[in-house]
């Protein structure tokens, strides 16, 4: 995109120089580009000073300790862990099918006229605020989900562990369910790109060979597999780091329990509902400590899923955009 | 199987109609003339509105836009204009990944480096965190939208010798404006809708505020604690904020429809 630079190439460079505006105007921005940079490197760096009071008496067995006691000062974030990635596991079981269910529906079935209105009301779903669903949850949800789906998979799933107890109704199912709606406009929008880039004549090919059109978009589907795996670590990295509407149906007990109709904590709910009433340094730290496995896990998380859709759509561009 | 791709598309649907037919039904009763103009009333006392939170949210979000604006818009053109490098790769990459880092974290972050200092809760670092999340929307929209802009713009401008910075000011970026104004909503929208990274930041405020070195209230915040509150007109409150809340950005995403329809 550099224009000058390209110009440099070709005539020699000492005809075409920039002048004094044009460097300004480069460094200018070069600078905000770095300030992003920046403020990834200030950001872990500020919360691993914050949290060295934690990180120093506790090691790592904050990361295995399951006792969360505030009042004798022991902090072991094993429950948080659990419930961050229990709840954001139930999430993709379902979300996963539904969205490459919708993303194969607009690329394969939808009339042509259908799939940018329905697009449009599916990525809806993700500009809802995160408040807005919690809201939702707690009043509609949950009720819903005591009063019908646990008893349900109680009488019939009773002697699976997963599904035993009595129906509280918030728990971990119930943040499950709400975050599955929250990462479905993104693995579905993503899985959509992913197969539109798959090459026609892969396709073709299937079908010239004589196999039927479910084939062929089975074809098409193992072809964009990596795709469709970077947006399901997306839609993961998403439900990791959801707050408020986890917070509000999930049940805060730092526990870890067998059973999905048990209430559970996770990592940004405790950040969400302990940090003001933090009293003692320690506990700020151990919280800070906890912002800061929260950061590094959807570092990781986020890294993984982008390289795996870049790698995929390069060739189409469609992958930067979300 | 197609059967079940069909029903997958209706299971999406019912969800966001829920949504929007409850919180329609239950927010309505509760949004009059005084939730927009009256402040909080203590518990017992009926009425009251929210118009300090309105008011909060609309100031957070502007101070938001002062720290990410210039930061996405300038690291956007840089991205676009000079991005044929290893440099604007690794910042392309980073700016996907500030995208994904949960909001509560950078409401720690900014309680780390703006309420530890100050010693306390104000609108400065709830303005800051917003401001963060911005940073991120911006930057590529306004990359993609500049990418769109044909490059024979670029060396028509070049070759009648507008030296660049002129040429990316005053043609480049004004075709792409458009585009460009729909990400900063798109940012707006998305900084107006978050709770989590005002909690221990902006805190709250049933008062109006009078500086922005003290906490101030925020409508997110508000229906979070108007919402798991016991109280009814509190709760029938909340639902009408969030009301409020998601017509605010079913305008915006309406708008950046009709906006970016035009351009394509």
């Amino acid at each position: 995109m550099d224009v000058i630079q390209g110009i440099q190439t070709v005539v020699s460079p000492k005809i075409v120089s920039r002048n004094f505006g044009d460097t300004v105007f480069k460094y200018l921005s070069q600078f905000f580009a770095f300030l992003i940079l920046l403020l990834i490197v200030l950001m872990a760096y500020e919360m691993y000073a914050s949290s060295s009071l934690s990180i120093q008496k506790f090691g790592w067995s904050f990361l295995t300790s399951t006792e969360w006691d505030p009042v004798a000062d022991q902090y072991g974030a094993l429950p948080f862990i659990y419930g961050t990635l229990m709840s954001s596991l139930i999430a993709l079981v379902i979300a996963v099918p539904i969205g490459v269910g919708i993303a194969i529906f607009l690329v394969e079935l939808a009339p042509k006229w259908l799939e940018r209105p329905f697009s449009f009301i599916v990525e809806l779903l993700a500009g809802i605020p995160s408040i807005v669903y919690g809201l939702w949850g707690f009043f509609v949800m949950v009720p819903w989900i005591r009063t019908t789906v646990e008893p349900f998979l109680s009488r019939h799933l009773g002697s699976f562990p997963l599904f035993e107890g009595a129906p509280y109704g918030v728990g971990m199912l119930a943040a499950g369910v709400i975050l599955s709606i929250m990462i479905l406009p993104i693995i579905s929008s993503i899985s959509r790109d992913v197969l539109k880039a798959v090459p026609v004549s892969q396709k073709e090919a299937a079908l010239a060979l004589g196999s039927t059109r479910w084939e062929a978009t089975r074809i098409a589907l193992s072809y964009s597999r990596s795709g469709i795996i970077g947006a399901t670590i997306l839609g993961l990295g998403r439900a990791l780091g959801e707050t408020m509407a986890v917070t509000m149906v999930i049940g805060n007990r730092p526990v870890i329990k067998a059973s999905l109709f048990e209430p559970g904590y996770t990592m940004a709910s405790v950040l969400a509902n302990e940090f003001t009433e933090a009293t003692t340094e320690m506990y700020i730290s151990a919280l800070i400590e906890i912002a800061l496995v929260l950061f590094v896990v959807t570092l990781l998380v986020n890294t993984v899923a982008r390289l795996l859709v870049w790698s995929f759509t390069r060739n189409a561009d469609a992958g930067g955009r979300l | 199987m197609y059967g079940l791709c069909i029903l997958s598309a209706l299971i999406a649907l019912i969800p966001l109609l829920l949504i929007f037919y409850h919180t329609i039904s239950l927010g309505v009763s509760a949004l009059n003339v005084d939730f927009f103009t009256k402040l909080p009333k203590p518990v017992g006392e009926p009425g009251g509105g929210l118009a300090n939170a309105i008011i909060g949210t609309i100031i957070l979000v502007g101070l938001g836009s002062i720290v990410g604006l210039p930061v996405g818009v300038f690291a956007g053109v840089y991205l676009s204009e000079f991005g044929n490098n290893k440099f604007a790769t690794i910042i392309r990459f980073l700016t996907d990944v500030l995208n994904g880092v949960p909001s509560i974290v950078i409401g720690v972050v900014a309680y780390t480096i703006v309420v530890l200092p100050m010693k306390h809760f104000s609108a400065y670092a709830g303005g800051f965190a917003l401001g963060i999340l911005m940073i991120p929307i911006v930057t590529r929209t306004t990359e993609e939208m500049l990418k769109t802009v044909p490059n024979s713009y670029r060396e028509a401008a070049l070759a009648l010798g507008i030296p660049q910075w002129k040429a990316t000011l005053r043609i480049i970026i004004p075709v792409a404006l458009g585009g460009i104004v729909t990400g900063i909503m798109l940012a707006i929208a998305r900084a107006a809708g978050e709770t989590a990274p005002l909690l221990f930041t902006a805190l709250n405020n049933r008062f109006w505020h009078t500086t922005l070195d003290q906490p101030i209230a925020s409508l997110t915040v508000f229906i979070y604690n108007y919402g798991v509150s016991p109280f009814e007109d509190w709760i029938a409150q909340a639902w009408a904020g969030a009301l409020v809340l998601i017509l605010l950005i079913l305008l915006l995403s309406i708008a950046v429809r009709i906006v970016t329809r035009q351009r394509y």
